[in-house]
Order: C-alpha cells, then sequence, then structure tokens
C-alpha cells in the first residue's frame, strides 16, 4: 500500500480559537471549520509523517477507534481538504515552509 | 475632529472617514457640491490628505463589463472596478483615479473599497453592522439584510449616538482614547448609511462589545465563543480583494477582534426595550 504525505498548504491563514480549528483559503476567501480529529490532522500535517502514521500514533490514539476504519476516514477528509487546495497531498515526503499559525482561546 | 467645510468647488475636498483623510479633486464644481453635501459630517479640510484621487466624469455609461465590484492588484497598483466605474489606486505614490459618470453612489463604493484595503494592513475591519455610542463606549450590531441593524437604529433613544445603520469602521486604537476599555479597538462613524438614509455622526468611541443581531419574540443576550464569533463576524466583513496576502490579514484581524472584545448573540424583540440591555 503507497504512503500518502500531507502537508498545508501556503495560501491559507489558521488559527485555533477554543479548541476549533479554523481554516480560510486565502485564495476564494472560503472558511473551513474543523472538528477535533480533522485538527490533529491538519496539526500533524508537516510533509513527513505518512498519513497512515498520523492515524495509527494520533487518532487512534485520542480517540480509541479503529485504525482501519480511521485511516479510511482520514483519506476522504484529506482528499476533500486538498480539492479546496488546504492540504497538498503526495506520496513522497514534501517539504513544507514554516506556516503562520496561532492558537487563540478566549473564556466567554 | 472638525466639521468644516472644504476647500472651494472646482478644486479639491477632503474626505476625513476613520481618521484617514482621502483628497478628491475634479473639474467639475457641481459635483464636488454633491459631495460636500454628501458627505457634510465628514469634510476636513485641515487635515493633510492621506490619499489623492481625481475624478474624471463621464457622460452616464457603462464604464467596465464587470457586473460585480472586482478588486486587483497588479504592477503596483489597485485596479477596482464595476460596471459603473473604474479606478485605479497607487499605494506608493498615493494618488489615484476615478472615472465614473456624476453620481454620487460610484465615488461611495470606491472609498469603501479604498478604506477595506487600507484597514486589512493594520487589522481594522469594515463590517456590515450598526453601530452606536452610550456612555462613551461603542456597540456594534452585526448582521445581514433583514438581521435588525436599521430597526435597531431607529429604536435608540435620544442618549445613544449613532456611527452608522448600515456599515461600521474598526480600527485598532490601543495607545489614544480608544484603548481606554483595554480592548483596543475603537468605532468610527461613517457616512455609509443603509435604509436609514442617514450619515452617521463623525465620532469616535473605544468598542466595548460586538452584539451579532436576530429578531425574536423577547429580548436576550447570550455570549458566543471566539470560533463562532470569528465565523459569523467573517460573515460581515466587508472585502472584495482576490489578495491572499490581505485575505489572510482580514481572517487574522477578525479572529484578534473575536479575542479582545467580548461578543454577543442579541435577540430582540423590535421595540424599544432593547436598548435596556446595551450599555
Amino acid at each position: 500500500m503507497r504512503s500518502v504525505y500531507i502537508s498545508r498548504a501556503t495560501a491559507v491563514a489558521a488559527r485555533s480559537l477554543d479548541g476549533e480549528m479554523m481554516i480560510m483559503s486565502a485564495k476564494d476567501s472560503t472558511l473551513f471549520t474543523l472538528n477535533p480529529v480533522g485538527t490533529i490532522i491538519w496539526q500533524s500535517a508537516d510533509g513527513k509523517m505518512p498519513l497512515a502514521e498520523i492515524v495509527k500514533q494520533k487518532i487512534c490514539v485520542e480517540f480509541d477507534a479503529d485504525p482501519a476504519e480511521a485511516l479510511k476516514d482520514a483519506e476522504l477528509f484529506v482528499s476533500d481538504l486538498a480539492s479546496h487546495g488546504i492540504l497538498v497531498m503526495s506520496d513522497s515526503p514534501i517539504a513544507q515552509p514554516e506556516l503562520h499559525s496561532k492558537t487563540v482561546t478566549r473564556g466567554s | 475632529m472638525t466639521h468644516e467645510p472644504a476647500t472651494a468647488a472646482g478644486q479639491g475636498i477632503v474626505i476625513e472617514i476613520g481618521g484617514i483623510p482621502i483628497q478628491v479633486r475634479s473639474e467639475s464644481p457641481e459635483f464636488l457640491r454633491m459631495l460636500e453635501e454628501r458627505y457634510s459630517g465628514f469634510l476636513n479640510c485641515e487635515a493633510h490628505p492621506v490619499f489623492e484621487f481625481d475624478v474624471e466624469l463621464v457622460q452616464p455609461r457603462r464604464i467596465s463589463e464587470e457586473d460585480d465590484v472586482v478588486v486587483s492588484f497588479d504592477s503596483g497598483r489597485w485596479l477596482i472596478e464595476r460596471g459603473d466605474f473604474r479606478a485605479e489606486w497607487e499605494p506608493e505614490t498615493r494618488r489615484g483615479k476615478i472615472i465614473q459618470s456624476a453620481n454620487p453612489y460610484s465615488i461611495d463604493s470606491v472609498l469603501r473599497i479604498v478604506h477595506t484595503l487600507v484597514l486589512a494592513r493594520e487589522g481594522g475591519l469594515l463590517v456590515h453592522a450598526a453601530s452606536a455610542v452610550r456612555n462613551g463606549k461603542a456597540f456594534l450590531f452585526a448582521g445581514v439584510s433583514e438581521a435588525g441593524k436599521t430597526t435597531l437604529s431607529r429604536l435608540a433613544p435620544g442618549d445613544v449616538t449613532l456611527l452608522t445603520d448600515e456599515i461600521s469602521y474598526l480600527r485598532r486604537d490601543g495607545g489614544r482614547d480608544g484603548g481606554r476599555d483595554g480592548n483596543g479597538y475603537a468605532a468610527y462613524g461613517t457616512p455609509f448609511a443603509g435604509e436609514l438614509a442617514r450619515a452617521g455622526e463623525n465620532v469616535k468611541a473605544p468598542l466595548a462589545a460586538l452584539y451579532l443581531l436576530r429578531k425574536g419574540t423577547e429580548n436576550t443576550i447570550e455570549p458566543v465563543r471566539a470560533n463562532d464569533a470569528a465565523r459569523m463576524l467573517l460573515e460581515n466583513v466587508l472585502f472584495f480583494a482576490c489578495d491572499p496576502n490581505l485575505v489572510g490579514m482580514v481572517f487574522d484581524a477578525a479572529c484578534e477582534l473575536v479575542q479582545h472584545v467580548p461578543v454577543y448573540r442579541l435577540t430582540f424583540f423590535p421595540d424599544a426595550r432593547v436598548w435596556e440591555l446595551i450599555g
């Protein structure tokens, strides 16, 4: 089975607000909000760790999920984000520039 | 802020909105007089203009093929166009040119867009929102059409100063009186009117709260989580440029604002009692 590597696209602005990752495409201003699983995948998308490892080491541990099912869902998720230009997918590691990303929390 | 008449017609006037003076020049005294009347509360002949625009008046006709506003940046200049106008603006020289017919609406759109471009770089925003000052503090009421911006403005009691019923103007202003309450944002009055058809007062005040409007059967106020607040605020931000850097700045500005300013969902029944909850 081929490995899938994922990297965050550069033309995006992203913030974690109250534990929820919000991402805006700088190209068309589309706003995406990620659930906790999606947020972990996004934060792990460093271009170095294969998606299967992200799922195994982080998703399954955090959410007690079935590895095969979780990987299938993760592949659908990253394909969707890639189709919107939010993530970059490759079958080999991806060199990734430093991203401008901030974490913000506020009680309200 | 000064509210004195501008320079003589036939030369130019300085329209200062949000503390940013912009000079508008035209060969037509009639056109300048029309602008003086429209922006009467926002003229400041003593201010040194930050930007200058020459307006070339043409006969009413379709000037651009674009139905919607298109804002693009190319070769060091912004190009802003819509069917009824075409404007160019060079940030470096701080000069621009507007081609339009002798109507007040085209230049009004250009001014709004220029202000969004300027504000994006400094963390400020133009927001589809009514805003008002009460007890020295500014309150923003954001919402799409029919959410109640004009209704709420009409219901405002006498001790409330309306900044606008349609387009609110926010700047980061932590260093001066805008930052007294610690939020670091100030709301300014604008001449950009909605259904109320009345320009706001040309004053500013520190922003105390942002309310997300919704009409209902009773008056309630609920806190809104920062992520929901950012999402709803972004839905109401005016921004037109397809520029990745500036889009990122606007996103950051909205996220920063909801981090520093309390945001509430204001559900209101449209009568004057709603103002008992504000200020």
